[in-house]
């Protein structure tokens, strides 16, 4: 009995590193033959507007509310240090820093890495990630290269439109409905946020971006091998669900060790 | 037949868990050639296909193609070895997010410097080769089986292969579609003349098309020359498999 679980211990924990290093290996090999031809630009301008162009609404509604919330919350808390005219800066810099690129690639995630791990797992079952090898056409190159280079573009670009729809969003809540003097909104703003916050940002929205196209990907191309994920159908849609789960943990968990290490 | 085989399985051994389903076997295909790959379900047919291909590994023996081991390759020689083979899967395996002119365009964009007007050239003399002139915009959800057979047909043979592999070409089509599948391999063969290797069990149709017949049961591998060998045979397995799926004794003169 109490051996018995050691060997199941053992056994789980063999089979994640050799998940891990599989895992690894299809995030190298892609980069390494990225750098080759053919460069499926067209493949990767179609990507842009599909994780890209398509997730500007989803990300426009979710920055605005997010705003507003900020506004309204900041207002009530620097109200009771009568700091009201911090409101500007407070919001700015909890947006560049943090909620702008954690929430865009949070919802990403949902939006199109979801999407990309159920076509490439559709891929594989029905054997079209075979029939690319047969024709000696690289599914790495083909098929994750240009979502990757996509996401790369599109993510940082999403983020920034985040904090900027985030900031109208904070003074529209603030400063047209909770009277905050609009002056002090903004040059409070300018004079808080430096350049690093921003750089911090970006940084954060590039490495959430290359982690939604690995998990993703990687999780859809390997829905054959995962252990306990069943079949089919079935195997398509608990390895995707799984894969928007590990996504949105491993942003949260590298926002904290990215904020630790950049701070 | 003295002519130096052009695939080779020397010794291959592949076991699933506890199951060995290919028990040290033995294969020598020979160019131009068609050879007929059949046995029950689960003997390992597509399987076969698979070790052929490269894309498993055996567990133990030796796989040659022209003479070199892929077993033992790297990734950039097996694909070179690839270049040389067409395949056409059971389900057909186009890109269904692809247009049939796009699936069929595809190996000569990724594989070949030709310019679009080329391409565009040769994939539109390929449909009218193979009949699907006017589908080239449908997409492979909106075709009937047997022309996604043929869609798969025409792309495996864009890289014009030396050798071609069919698994299980005419599963899920009417015994009509069935024949006209078969017509269209025997045609193709005679234009492009390659090696082919087709697993069926559309027993005894796809004799017709045979060189050679390799019967897979129980993990082991025994070849014929024609059907009426496979009847002579006095492997008792191979007999009752012959009763299951022939019927009645069978002659090849009575085919044409």
């Amino acid at each position: 009995m109490f051996l018995q679980r050691i060997e199941k211990i053992g056994e789980s924990a063999i089979y994640h590193l050799h998940d891990l290093g599989r895992m690894g290996i299809f995030l190298l090999r892609t980069l390494l033959g990225g750098v080759k031809k053919p460069f499926h630009f067209r493949t990767m301008v179609r990507q842009i507007r599909e994780i890209g162009a398509n997730s500007f609404g989803v990300i426009f509604f979710t920055a605005a509310f997010t705003g507003m919330v900020l506004g309204l919350q900041g207002y009530y808390t620097l109200r009771k240090f009568g700091s009201e005219g911090m409101l500007g800066s407070a919001v700015a810099l909890s947006l560049l820093r943090e909620m702008g690129p954690v929430l865009t690639a949070l919802m990403v995630t949902g939006r199109a890495g979801s999407a990309m791990c159920a076509e490439l797992g559709i891929m594989r079952n029905s054997e079209q990630i075979d029939a690319l090898e047969c024709m000696a056409i690289d599914p790495l190159g083909y098929l994750v290269m240009p979502k990757i280079m996509a996401t790369l573009i599109s993510l940082p670009l999403l983020t920034m439109v985040f904090n900027v729809v985030g900031i109208f969003g904070g003074y529209l809540a603030g400063v047209k409905m909770l009277g905050v003097n609009p002056g002090a909104y903004f040059t409070g703003m300018e004079l808080s946020v430096v350049d690093k916050d921003i750089t911090m940002g970006l940084i954060k929205s590039l490495v959430f971006g290359l982690l939604i196209v690995w998990i993703c990907t990687g999780r859809g191309y390997f829905v054959h091998q995962i252990r306990g994920a069943g079949y089919g159908a079935e195997a398509v849609s608990r390895v995707t669900t799984q894969a928007v789960v590990i996504a949105s943990i491993s942003i949260l968990l590298w926002d904290y060790i990215l904020t630790a290490i950049l701070l | 037949m003295n002519a130096t085989p052009i695939i080779q399985l020397r010794e291959v051994v592949k076991v699933f868990g506890t199951q060995r389903i290919l028990d040290r076997v033995n294969l020598k295909i020979f160019p131009g050639r068609t050879t007929v790959i059949v046995g029950g379900s689960g003997q390992g047919k597509s399987v076969t296909l698979k070790l052929i291909l490269g894309l498993i590994k055996p567990d133990s023996g030796a796989i040659l193609v022209h003479g070199r081991d892929i077993t033992t390759m790297g990734r950039k020689e097996l694909n070179s070895v690839r270049s040389n083979f067409g395949v056409l899967f059971q389900g057909a395996a186009l890109l269904d997010s692809l247009s049939v002119f796009d699936n069929i365009a595809l190996p000569l964009r990724e594989r070949t410097e030709l310019s679009g007007v080329e391409i565009r050239q040769k994939v539109m003399s390929t449909l009218v080769q193979l009949g699907l002139t006017g589908h080239e915009d449908k997409f492979p959800a909106q075709l009937s089986g047997g022309m996604k057979k043929r869609v798969g047909l025409a792309r495996a043979l864009q890289l014009r292969p030396e050798i071609m592999l069919f698994d299980e070409p005419t599963t899920g089509l009417d015994p009509e579609k069935t024949m006209e599948i078969y017509r269209l391999f025997y045609e193709t063969q005679g234009k492009f003349g390659y090696t082919s290797i087709i697993v069926s069990h559309d027993i005894p149709k796809v004799f017709n098309l045979a060189d050679q017949i390799v019967v897979l049961n129980r993990g082991k591998l025994v070849t014929f020359e024609n059907p009426e060998e496979i009847q002579m045979s006095d492997i008792p397995e191979i007999q009752s498999f012959v009763k299951t799926t022939m019927g009645q004794p069978y002659r090849s003169s009575e085919l044409e």
